[in-house]
């Protein structure tokens, strides 16, 4: 328990001592199981399935509670003194039994101590994949901006994949919305290479062969010259400098015009 | 053997492809069409395929050899409703429909049709009252 | 690289290239793959069962579903004993058809995949094999 404290004190959160004492007692239970029922040597069977759920989950509630990856090992490794001080005991006659007792228990406890840091790591990549997939929804809205008018301003660095996915959502956004123009900006984007290029003109493309069109507005001046030496041809489709100019268009397009409000229309 | 039914409304005619379609069906949609547009001399042909969850290089033919057909009986064509899967698939395979006009829905694939007519129309009307002055 | 799931099916008459790409796309949900991929696989498998029964008379289509550790994937083989392709890269290039079609088969079809392999001998038959993985 002295050492059990030790560690559960280094940490910033707190384990209560009734805590501790229920996790360790619980382990030691598990894997008790674990060492009657299955083997010493090979960990890998059925029977030490409830000991690596345990830690899994320890893993887990102790991240959550703002201990690091660390100071959950040491839990499991603090095992090891009270282990082999038991050992010391019982193995007193023979210094061979003793040495393999003990390297028996020093790999079983580390391979449990190590499960919980691979535990961590797993749960640091399921939290990050799933902010990507929150900016990725974030940051590609579609936008309804006029009757049959959609426009998709396209922020950040744009990577194979999310083009992809973003490029979907706005064919899928033309089909619900019955839109007749898109409007693809990229104002919004610093760099544009070749598969990127390639991705928004098989864009337009796939458009076009749904029975709508789209434009492409806010191109820069870095961009524009980035396009031409790529050798990208962007002869066919309709590129605007700007997201105003690329709405008036629309606008003409699907047969609309705008007036000033106060003045009536010269006939 | 089953055959894709052709409705007609007004001057067009309406396909809609509801079924996964074997070579055969295709073709004999093809030789269906072009005897309804003779018969009921329609002025436009709609497709709809919005129940088409794949458009391979036999249908995309078929597809370009009906419009091909309608064009000689003077009948205008317009695919609607692809899906964009199938839109960016085709765009992935090199397909590019050539001579096909699209449109999103029905709705909109009449108007296409009704706005091609009235452009044919001034059109012959021009050239006839050309001649005529 | 493991195996999950196979299927093999026979390409023997036009309905079995419906049949077949019906099981092609039945295979591609199992596998977890986007709608797009799907359909891309889908339309390349109806591409080549239909070369196989057009062009080699008749062959079977294999559909194997695969994990490759962390990935998954389809894998479909169309096998057939007909005549065999005598020059496969003009087949390979668009536009080039000995049949009445555009000719976008074949190149359409390696197009639409991950992975493309090809063997054909004249006189004996032709074997396509096209790979997608799950993105």
């Amino acid at each position: 328990m002295r050492v059990l404290r030790a560690s559960a004190s280094r940490s910033n959160a707190s384990v209560t001592d009734q805590q501790l004492e229920e996790n360790a007692r619980t382990f030691l239970g598990l894997l008790r199981r674990a060492l009657v029922d299955g083997s010493v040597i090979d960990h890998s069977g059925a029977e030490w399935k409830h000991v690596k759920d345990f830690i899994a989950t320890l893993s887990r509630q102790r991240a959550e509670a703002g201990f690091t990856p660390t100071e959950t090992a040491t839990f499991i490794f603090s095992f090891k003194e009270p282990l082999f001080v038991q050992f010391r005991k019982e193995f007193s006659g023979s210094v061979t039994d003793l040495g393999d007792e003990i390297w028996r228990a020093t790999v079983l406890i580390d391979k449990l101590g190590l499960l919980t840091m691979e535990a961590y790591q797993k749960s640091r990549e399921e939290i990050i994949r799933r902010q990507q997939q929150e900016l990725l929804e974030i940051s590609t809205p579609v936008v309804r901006i006029w009757e049959g008018i959609l426009a998709l301003p396209l922020i950040g660095t744009l990577d194979s994949a999310r083009t992809q996915v973003v490029m979907q959502n706005l064919l899928e956004a033309i089909v619900s919305h019955s839109a007749a123009i898109a409007i693809i900006d990229i104002t919004g984007v610093p760099t544009v290479d070749t598969i990127v290029a390639q991705h928004l003109l098989k864009t337009v493309a796939a458009a076009r062969l749904m029975g709508a069109d789209c434009i492409i507005s806010g191109i820069r001046p870095q961009i524009a010259q980035t396009i031409v030496h790529l050798g990208v041809d962007l002869t066919d489709v309709i590129t605007k400098a700007t997201l105003a100019d690329a709405f008036q268009i629309a606008l003409r397009k699907t047969g609309y015009g705008v007036a000033a409000a106060d003045r009536p229309r010269k006939a | 053997m089953e055959r894709i039914p052709i409705l007609k409304l007004g001057q067009f005619l309406l396909v809609s492809i509801q079924v996964d379609m074997h070579d055969r069906l295709a073709l004999s949609l093809q030789d269906d069409l072009t005897d309804r547009i003779v018969q009921t001399g329609a002025h436009g042909v709609l497709i709809d395929i919005s129940a088409l969850d794949m458009v391979d290089s036999f249908i995309g033919r078929t597809l370009g050899n009906i419009a091909a057909m309608a064009r000689i009986l003077d009948a205008d064509t317009v695919v609607v409703g692809m899906q964009p899967s199938v839109a960016i698939t085709l765009v992935e395979l090199g397909l590019s429909l050539p001579g096909i006009r699209t449109a999103l829905n029905i709705e909109k694939g009449m108007d296409l049709l009704h706005a091609s007519r009235d452009d044919q129309e001034v059109k012959e009307i021009l050239s006839a009252s050309g001649e005529a002055g | 690289m493991p195996v999950a799931k196979q299927v093999s099916m026979p390409i023997r008459s036009q309905e079995d290239v419906v049949i077949v790409r019906q099981a092609v796309r039945k295979s591609a949900i199992e596998a977890g793959m986007t709608l797009v991929d799907q359909t891309k696989i889908v339309t390349a498998a109806s591409e080549l069962a239909r070369n196989a029964f057009i062009y080699g008379g008749g062959g079977t289509a294999l559909i194997e579903q695969m994990e490759d550790g962390v990935r998954r994937g389809l894998r479909l083989t169309f096998e057939d004993e007909g005549p065999g392709i005598a020059d496969i890269d003009r087949a390979l290039t668009d536009g080039y058809t000995s049949g009445t079609g555009l000719g976008l088969g074949l190149g359409g079809a390696k197009r639409l995949s991950s992975e493309f392999s090809i063997w054909s001998e004249a006189g004996k038959g032709t074997r396509v094999t096209i790979t997608r993985w799950k993105a």
